[in-house]
């Protein structure tokens, strides 16, 4: 199976990236595509789409409220891949789905990966995977359909962890900036830097997004001197929230982060 | 074989699945739990404070005038005369003992029902750590002498107003909590749920409720294994420790009593082991009761403690192997043996702990079997509850 887009991206891009973040069904239950159609026209350079659960214990109250929004609207893993279908011809950014693993078990592990290297998902982020599961059990099943999964990282995290996040990255590892939950205010602390600081001497092969706490243009540049690039999430479902129509709150947000196209990384 | 593995699997239940940020608070405790509470001087401090502060051993009591109603030999394992009226004292009392030595200085907890809130709240004081206690919104105010009770000793309670605001939604706020602190805080769960080691460490800290039946017995009735233990299950934590020393005493029927709520099939029910299919919740793979898509539902019971919608992984083994035999009662039918225990044994005792005393006709126990019931809390706690109940489903109180 040849490399996906996401390891693609990394490959050719050396900095500055931006992933945005959104809830499928959010804020209407048929956004998905008109969204990521926006993202892509307004120089997102991957992005992130939730899959809505009713339990998000990583996320903070902005991202679990657009959560119950999708679950109200109607939103389910098998929607969200019905609304994905053909997505590949209108779209080329990498798209990782992102999710809490019981409604990916409630659908099969391999259906779900099934469906979504058919419609040309590229990777996921399943926060509560354990990564001895994720070895002895799912590893061979991403490989076969060619999706890369992408782990977290945190402050606490140790050097030894790390390193075998790393080892098993054939995308990014995604570097949460602080203690929290999503939506956090990113902390310019010492300690903050001294962590940033401390991943960067680790010298990874795999590139770093960094993610939570990035809101505007400054977290984000903040961010990008750090690491490869950075990922939006409840700064952008916030943006979403605003009273005009979902593609003008997408270039919107977009044009107050990233002002002018990175040509010179862009391929 | 009914025990964890290396792993933190019970069969195929059990684990941790947790988010990074969790990662390492879950994986300091997994290293450090058995070694702490097995060493000699943990154990003795536990004990102490068990004897004088909680009151133990708690009595085993042969109800008679129950006994002949239901035709068996029955004792009641008095848990509803601990300190703060019910078991969940035990486990609060280990794992204080235990953050302590992890130099922890900062508790947060869950609760449904205010009964695990208020332990915790007490070794808090007991042990002057700060006291954080999640509690559903609506909880707050169906339970508010809990609430007052906490607040009286120093805790702060926090309302929860995501989800539900019941007791699903305070544990997903507290470890939002433990996510943001994950330094100086020990996040003590209240049940045998949780991702590994939590419903090891739990089961532990409540198996003393069987070690004393053991002895107990032994004394009264010449054997120290009865034929029944009957204990209600929500999350699990009373019949952990009630079937703890009996798992591989097969001759010993575990019985689990689930709560039904307004029936099993009326979409208003907590029966997890009829309801439930595999899947994860806060952390542990267990029976959940959830939607096709895997979103976990609310569940209904008219006591608060059973109103959760998974099981410990444990129990979930143990229903899957058909070790411990699952019964749910109804709202009604617990009531029902709420007033029955009130009026033949003069002991009021909790609505959770009701539903297991309904399931006593249901055993098929005989006149020279013995039973064992853990009676695992008092019914003051309920007392608003219990009276607009019968206000509202009969005259004759």
């Amino acid at each position: 199976m040849s490399k996906n887009r996401l390891t693609h991206l990394f490959q050719e891009n050396q900095g500055n990236l931006l992933n945005v973040y959104f809830t499928a069904g959010f804020p209407n239950l048929n956004d998905t595509v008109t969204i990521l159609e926006e993202l892509q026209a307004a120089g997102a350079d991957l992005v992130e789409i939730g899959m809505p659960f009713s339990d998000p214990l990583a996320d903070g109250p902005t991202i679990q409220a657009s959560n119950q929004v999708a679950l109200e609207n109607g939103m389910s893993v098998k929607t969200l891949f019905q609304q994905l279908e053909g997505i590949r011809e209108k779209v080329s950014l990498p798209i990782i789905l992102m999710g809490y693993l019981n409604p990916v078990l409630q659908f099969g592990f391999e259906a779900f990966c099934e469906a979504a290297a058919k419609v040309g998902v590229d990777g996921f982020i399943l926060p509560d995977m354990p990564l001895v599961e994720y070895e002895e059990e799912y590893k061979l099943i991403l490989e076969k359909y060619g999706l890369s999964l992408i782990f977290l990282i945190t402050p606490q995290t140790s050097e030894d962890r790390i390193r075998k996040i790393d080892a098993l990255t054939d995308s990014f590892i995604y570097m949460v900036s602080s203690a929290s939950t999503t939506g956090s205010q990113v902390q310019t602390s010492e300690a903050q830097q001294a962590y940033f600081s401390r991943v960067k001497a680790l010298g990874l092969r795999s590139p770093l997004l960094i993610g939570f706490g990035i809101s505007d243009k400054v977290s984000f540049e903040m961010a990008c001197q750090t690491a490869h690039g950075a990922i939006i999430g409840s700064a952008f479902i916030k943006a979403l929230q605003q009273p005009s129509e979902v593609k003008e709150n997408v270039r919107t947000f977009l044009k107050s982060i990233k002002q002018t196209q990175d040509a010179g990384l862009k391929t | 074989m009914y025990g964890v593995n290396e792993r933190g699997y019970y069969g195929q239940f059990g684990g941790a699945f947790i988010p990074e940020m969790l990662y390492p608070n879950v994986e300091e405790l997994r290293q450090k739990y058995l070694q702490i509470i097995l060493e000699p001087g943990f154990k003795a401090e536990m004990e102490d404070l068990l004897r004088d502060y909680v009151g133990r051993p708690t009595p085993l009591y042969h109800a008679k005038r129950l006994s002949e109603r239901y035709n068996a030999k029955i004792y009641l394992k008095r848990e509803d005369l601990n300190h703060t009226g019910a078991h969940k004292i035990n486990n609060t009392v280990g794992q204080i003992l235990l953050a302590k030595r992890l130099g922890k200085t900062r508790i947060i907890a869950e609760t449904g029902a205010g009964q695990h809130g208020v332990a915790t709240a007490t070794v808090c004081a007991l042990t002057g750590l700060e006291c954080i206690v999640y509690m559903g919104k609506i909880d707050t105010e169906r339970q508010r002498p809990n609430v007052e009770k906490m607040r009286l000793m120093g805790a702060t309670v926090v309302p929860v107003t995501s989800g539900s605001q019941t007791l699903k939604d305070a544990t997903n706020e507290a470890i939002r909590d433990w996510i943001n602190n994950p330094v100086d805080t020990h996040y003590i769960i209240g049940s045998v749920v949780g991702p590994h080691p939590y419903p090891d460490m739990v089961a532990r800290f409540q198996s003393v409720i069987s070690e004393e039946i053991r002895k107990q017995l032994q004394e009264k009735e010449g054997r120290e294994l009865p034929d029944y233990v009957v204990a209600c299950v929500g999350g699990g934590s009373n019949a952990a420790g009630a079937f703890y020393h009996f798992l591989d005493e097969p001759s010993v029927q575990l019985v689990a009593v689930e709560a039904a709520g307004l029936g099993v099939d009326t979409g208003h029910s907590a029966a997890t082991s009829v309801l439930g299919k595999t899947g994860i919740i806060h952390g542990s793979k267990t029976l959940l009761m959830q939607t096709e898509d895997g979103q976990i539902t609310e569940p209904y019971s008219i006591s608060a403690g059973l109103d959760y919608p998974g099981v410990g992984p444990q129990h979930a083994h143990l229903a899957d192997t058909g070790r411990a035999r699952f019964i749910a009662i109804t709202d009604n039918e617990a009531m029902e043996a709420l007033r029955e225990l009130s009026r033949l044994e003069g002991i009021i005792p909790a609505i959770e702990t009701s539903h297991a005393l309904a399931a006593l006709g249901q055993l098929g126990a005989g006149p020279e079997d013995v039973v064992v019931l853990n009676l695992s809390g008092r019914g003051d706690k309920d007392l608003n509850t219990i009276l607009t109940y019968f206000e509202t489903h009969d005259v004759q109180k």
